[in-house]
C-alpha cells in the first residue's frame, strides 16, 4: 500500500535520511523502530510531505506522492498524527474533531465523532474543552482522533506512547489494537519496544536514516543480537 | 458637560470606522502572520470605488446599501488578486520582506488610484436622508453617525458567529494557530489564506466607502489610515477581534475628545496611550505571546570582518570619492552628498536591526528630530553650521533614550509598530505646531557659512562625516559590546542568564543608531537650505528599510552599498518618470518574490551551492 524508496531527505544542509526505504502492505501494521535522531520522524514528515525528501520515492497505492503538498498527500487517504501532538488549543474537542473531518471514503466505514468517543471514552465527556486544557494523555487521544475524522486509509503514528503514564500507554495499546481490528493499515514510529510488541506485526529499524534491520515482530523477537545492537539504551 | 455626550457619539462613531478596518487587518495578520500595508490602500480604494458606483445610483436607502455591497464585493476581489499574485509569493519570506512586499503594493496602489480617479478629492454628495439629525439629550446628532455607531458591533457579532459557528470559521482558527497541522489533515491552505484575504479585504472595503458621507475619497487615505489601525491592532493584541472591538472603541472616544480638550496632541494621547498599554501587557489588550514560530533568527550569519579583497576594494572606492569633486558637477555633486547622507542613514538603521535585532519602520523620527534640532537652533539662537552639526545628534540620541524606555520591552513586530506609531507622532508635531515648525512649508534658510558654501566643500564634508560613522559604528560592532549585542538579539534569555543586560544592550543601540540618523537628517537639511515635514514621512522610513534589505542585514558593507545603489536608482527614476512610485512599488515587490530570504540570502545560497557542486 506504502511504498518508500531510496528516500533522502535534509534540513538545510544535515542528511537526515539516507537512502530510507520501507513497504507497509495493506491492514499491516508496522512499527519503526530506533533511537533518538535516527530518523523516524523525519520519514513521517517526508512522505506526508511536511518536510520536502530531496530524492526518492514514495508511492501510495501505486502513484508517486513525494514532493506533493501535505493536503493532497492527507486527501489520498493518508492520515497524520505528529508526535508532538499538536492539538489546536483554543479549539474545544468538537472543534479539533471538525478541523480533521473530510469526506468518506467508499468501502469504509466512516468516522463520526460519537464513534470516535466509543474508542476513546475520556474525549467524549470533555467536547467543550479546549484543547489546551488536557492532560497528555487525552491531547494525544485527540490528536488521534482528529486524523481518523478525516477517513484515512493508512496512518502515520508518531510515537503514540511518548510521555505518556503506563495506564495510559495501555489504553492507547488498546485502542489502536481497535484501529487495526477495523482493517486500518498503520505505520507506527516507536522507541518502547514492549508497546510495539503489542500491536504491530512486522518492523523496520531504523539507525542513522538508513533501515539496519526489517522482518515480523516475531523474527524481531528472537534476535537477540539485533535487539542489543539497535535498540538497547 | 454639554458637549459630553454629543463628544461620546461621535467617538463611537469613530471608533466603528477603525473597527471595520482594523478588523480586516487583524484577520489577515491571524493566519498568515502577514502584517499588511496595503490594508489602508484597500480602505482608500473602497472610498474610491465606493465613490464611483454611489455617484452613478440613485440617492435612495436601499440603493446606497447596494452600492455599499458592491463596494465590499469589488474591493474582496481585489485582495484576491493581491493574495494570488503577491502576498502568495512571499509568505515565506522573513517578516521584514512581508511588509517591504505590502509597502511596494501601496506605492503601486497610489500610482493606479492616481491615474483612474486623479489627484482631486472626491466627496460624496449626501442625499437628503443622510443629512439628517436625530436628537439625542437635547443635542442634534447626525443621523449616519447614528448608523456608524450601530455597524460596528453588528459587524463584530457577524465576524464571531462567522469564526465561531462555521466550518470556515473553525479552519481559520485552526490556522491561526498552526497552520502546518491544518495542511496535514487535508485543508487546503491556498484556498483558505485567499477567502482570509478577501475577507479582509472587504471589510477595508467596507470601512472605505462607509467613510465616504462623513469624508472624502481622497490619496492621503491609504497611509494616515493605516497608521491608526495599526495603533488599534496592535493595542487590542494582534490576531484578536474583540480586542480590535476594544482598542478601537478606546481609540476612537480618545480621539473625540482629544480633538476638543487639545486638538494638537491628538495623535501624541494615542501614542501614549499605545506606550503605555504595550508596557503593561507587551501583546496588547487581548493578545496572547506570539508562539516561537520562526527561525529567522536563528539562522542569522555571523558579522565578519571583510576579507582583504573588500576592504582594498572599499579604499579605492573611498579614494574616488574623495577625488570626485575634480570631475563631477554640481548637480552630481549634490547626489553624491544625499549618497553619503543615505549612507549614514543606512548603517545607523542596520546597527540597531541587523546586530541589535530592532527592526524600525519610523527611522526617519531621528533623521527629522536632527534637523529640527539644528534647524531650530539657527533660527533661536543663530547656532552655525558646525554647532548644528554636533548638537543634532545629540538631542536625537536623547530623545531615542526617551523613546527606548518602551521600545526595548518589545520584540518584532510590536516594536516595529511602536517605531512606526512614533515617527507619525513626530512628524505630526512638525506638521501640526506650525508656529515653530512652520508646518507644510517647513523651516527655510539654513545654508552652510560661507566657507562650507562650495559644493564641493560641503561633499567633502558630509563624506568624511559619513566615513566617520561607518568606522565607528563598524568599530561598535567588533567591540565586546557589538558582541554582547548580538548574543541578546539571538536569544535574550541566554544573554541574561550570562549576565548581559538585554534591554541596557538595545538601549544603547537605539541611542546610538538615533544619534547618528539625527546627524544624517543635519547634513541633509544644511545641503538642501531647507527642513520639511517629509523628511519624516513614512515613505522615508521605508527608504531606509530598503537600503538596508537592498544590501543585506548580515553584512556591514550592506547598508553601504544599499545606500548607494538606491540613491543612484532613485536618481534616476525620479528624473526618467513620472510614475516612479509605480515602478519602485513594483520593484520591492518583484524583488521580494524573487528572492523571497533577501537579496544577500539569495547570494548566501548560490554561493554554497556553488562551493558544493
Amino acid at each position: 500500500m506504502l511504498q518508500v524508496e531510496a528516500l533522502n531527505t535534509h534540513y538545510g544542509r544535515a542528511h537526515i535520511l539516507q537512502g530510507m526505504s520501507l513497504q507497509v502492505g495493506s491492514s499491516e501494521v508496522r512499527v519503526l523502530l530506533g533511537r533518538n535522531g535516527a530518523g523516524k520522524s523525519t520519514t513521517m514528515k517526508s512522505i506526508i510531505g511536511l518536510v520536502r525528501p530531496t530524492s526518492g520515492h514514495i508511492r501510495f497505492d501505486g502513484q508517486e506522492i513525494a514532493g506533493e503538498e501535505p493536503h493532497r498527500i492527507a486527501r489520498r487517504g493518508l492520515g497524520y498524527v505528529p508526535e508532538d501532538r499538536r492539538v489546536f488549543a483554543d479549539l474545544t474537542v468538537m472543534e479539533n474533531l471538525e478541523v480533521g473531518k473530510q469526506p468518506a471514503r467508499g468501502g469504509m466505514r466512516p468516522w463520526t465523532a460519537e464513534r470516535l468517543f466509543e474508542l476513546f471514552p475520556n474525549l467524549g465527556r470533555m467536547r467543550d474543552r479546549p484543547g489546551g486544557r488536557m492532560s497528555g494523555g487525552e491531547q494525544q487521544m485527540l490528536t488521534i482522533a482528529r486524523t481518523l475524522m478525516g477517513n484515512p486509509r493508512l496512518v502515520l503514528l508518531d510515537e503514540p506512547s511518548e510521555g505518556l503514564a503506563p495506564v495510559i500507554v495501555e489504553q492507547m495499546a488498546k485502542a489502536i489494537l481497535a484501529l487495526k481490528g477495523e482493517g486500518l493499515t498503520i505505520l507506527l514510529a516507536e522507541q518502547n519496544l514492549h508497546f510495539a510488541g503489542g500491536v504491530a506485526d512486522s518492523a523496520t529499524v531504523v539507525e542513522k536514516g538508513r533501515v539496519v534491520w526489517s522482518g515480523t515482530m516475531a523474527e524481531l523477537r528472537a534476535d537477540e543480537a539485533a535487539r542489543t545492537q539497535y535498540l538497547a539504551v | 458637560m454639554d458637549s459630553l455626550i454629543p463628544q461620546l457619539l461621535t467617538g463611537l462613531a469613530g471608533a466603528s470606522s477603525l473597527f471595520l478596518v482594523a478588523s480586516g487587518l487583524t484577520i489577515i495578520f491571524g493566519v498568515t502572520r502577514i502584517v499588511n500595508f496595503s490594508h489602508g490602500s484597500l480602505m482608500m480604494l473602497g472610498a474610491y470605488i465606493g465613490w464611483s458606483i454611489l455617484t452613478r445610483l440613485p440617492r435612495d436607502p436601499e440603493w446606497f446599501v447596494l452600492g455599499i455591497l458592491l463596494t465590499v464585493l469589488a474591493t474582496a476581489l481585489i485582495g484576491v488578486v493581491l493574495e494570488v499574485v503577491v502576498l502568495r509569493r512571499v509568505y515565506r519570506a522573513p517578516e521584514l520582506f512581508q511588509l517591504l512586499a505590502t509597502f511596494g503594493v501601496v506605492l503601486v496602489l497610489q500610482d493606479v488610484t492616481l491615474w483612474i480617479w486623479g489627484a482631486v478629492e472626491l466627496p460624496l454628495p449626501r442625499p437628503r436622508w443622510l443629512r439628517g439629525f436625530v436628537e439625542i439629550a437635547g443635542n442634534r446628532f447626525p443621523f449616519y453617525d447614528l448608523i456608524l455607531i450601530f455597524v460596528g458591533p453588528v459587524v463584530l457579532g457577524l465576524l464571531w458567529l462567522l469564526m465561531n459557528r462555521t466550518r470556515w470559521g473553525t479552519l481559520v482558527r485552526a490556522a491561526t494557530l498552526d497552520r502546518e497541522m491544518v495542511a496535514a489533515l487535508g485543508v487546503n491552505q491556498r484556498t483558505l489564506f485567499t477567502s482570509v484575504f478577501a475577507l479582509g479585504a472587504g471589510l477595508a472595503g467596507l470601512g472605505g466607502a462607509l467613510s465616504l458621507p462623513n469624508a472624502s475619497a481622497n490619496l492621503n487615505i491609504d497611509l494616515s489610515i493605516i497608521t491608526d489601525a495599526f495603533v488599534v491592532v496592535v493595542v487590542g493584541g494582534l490576531g484578536s477581534l474583540p480586542g480590535a472591538f476594544l482598542a478601537s472603541l478606546l481609540i476612537g472616544i480618545l480621539q473625540a475628545f482629544g480633538i476638543v480638550l487639545v486638538p494638537k496632541i491628538t495623535l501624541v494621547l494615542v501614542f501614549l496611550v499605545m506606550a503605555v498599554v504595550l508596557v503593561f501587557r507587551p501583546n496588547g489588550l487581548m493578545g496572547r505571546p506570539q508562539a516561537e514560530a520562526r527561525e529567522a533568527t536563528a539562522a542569522a550569519p555571523v558579522i565578519r570582518p571583510a576579507p582583504r579583497e573588500l576592504r582594498i576594494l572599499g579604499l579605492v572606492a573611498l579614494v574616488l570619492a574623495a577625488a570626485a569633486p575634480l570631475v563631477a558637477g554640481e548637480y552630481y555633486l549634490t547626489v553624491l552628498t544625499d549618497a553619503c547622507v543615505a549612507v549614514i542613514f543606512a548603517t545607523s538603521l542596520h546597527f540597531m536591526m541587523g546586530p541589535g535585532g530592532m527592526a524600525s519602520f519610523g527611522h526617519a523620527a531621528w533623521f527629522g528630530i536632527g534637523a529640527y534640532a539644528a534647524g531650530l537652533l539657527m533660527q533661536w539662537l543663530g547656532a552655525p553650521m558646525p554647532v548644528g552639526l554636533l548638537a543634532a545628534p545629540i538631542l536625537a540620541g536623547i530623545v531615542a533614550a526617551l523613546f527606548g524606555w518602551f521600545v526595548v520591552r518589545l520584540s518584532g513586530v510590536y516594536l516595529s509598530m511602536l517605531t512606526l506609531a512614533f515617527a507619525q507622532i513626530v512628524w505630526a508635531i512638525s506638521f501640526q505646531w506650525v508656529e515653530v515648525t512652520g508646518g507644510d512649508n517647513g523651516l527655510l534658510g539654513l545654508w552652510p557659512p560661507e566657507w562650507a558654501r562650495n559644493p564641493a566643500t560641503f561633499y567633502w564634508i558630509a563624506l568624511a562625516l559619513a566615513v566617520s560613522v561607518a568606522l565607528l559604528l563598524r568599530r561598535a560592532l567588533y567591540a565586546p559590546y557589538g558582541y554582547a549585542l548580538r548574543a541578546a538579539r539571538d536569544s535574550a534569555m541566554r544573554a541574561q542568564s550570562i549576565g548581559l543586560d538585554v534591554k541596557r544592550l538595545r538601549m544603547v543601540a537605539l541611542v546610538i543608531a538615533g544619534a547618528a540618523c539625527g546627524l544624517a537628517g543635519a547634513i541633509f537639511s544644511y545641503s538642501k537650505g531647507g527642513i520639511f515635514p517629509t523628511y519624516i514621512s513614512i515613505p522615508h522610513s521605508v527608504e531606509a528599510l530598503l537600503m538596508v534589505l537592498l544590501g543585506g542585514l548580515q553584512t556591514v558593507a550592506g547598508p553601504i552599498i544599499g545606500a548607494l545603489v538606491y540613491t543612484g536608482l532613485a536618481d534616476i527614476l525620479v528624473r526618467s518618470t513620472d510614475l516612479w512610485r509605480l515602478v519602485l512599488g513594483t520593484v520591492i515587490v518583484l524583488l521580494v518574490v524573487a528572492f523571497p530570504e533577501g537579496i544577500a540570502g539569495a547570494a548566501r545560497r548560490l554561493w554554497l551551492r556553488g562551493r558544493e557542486a
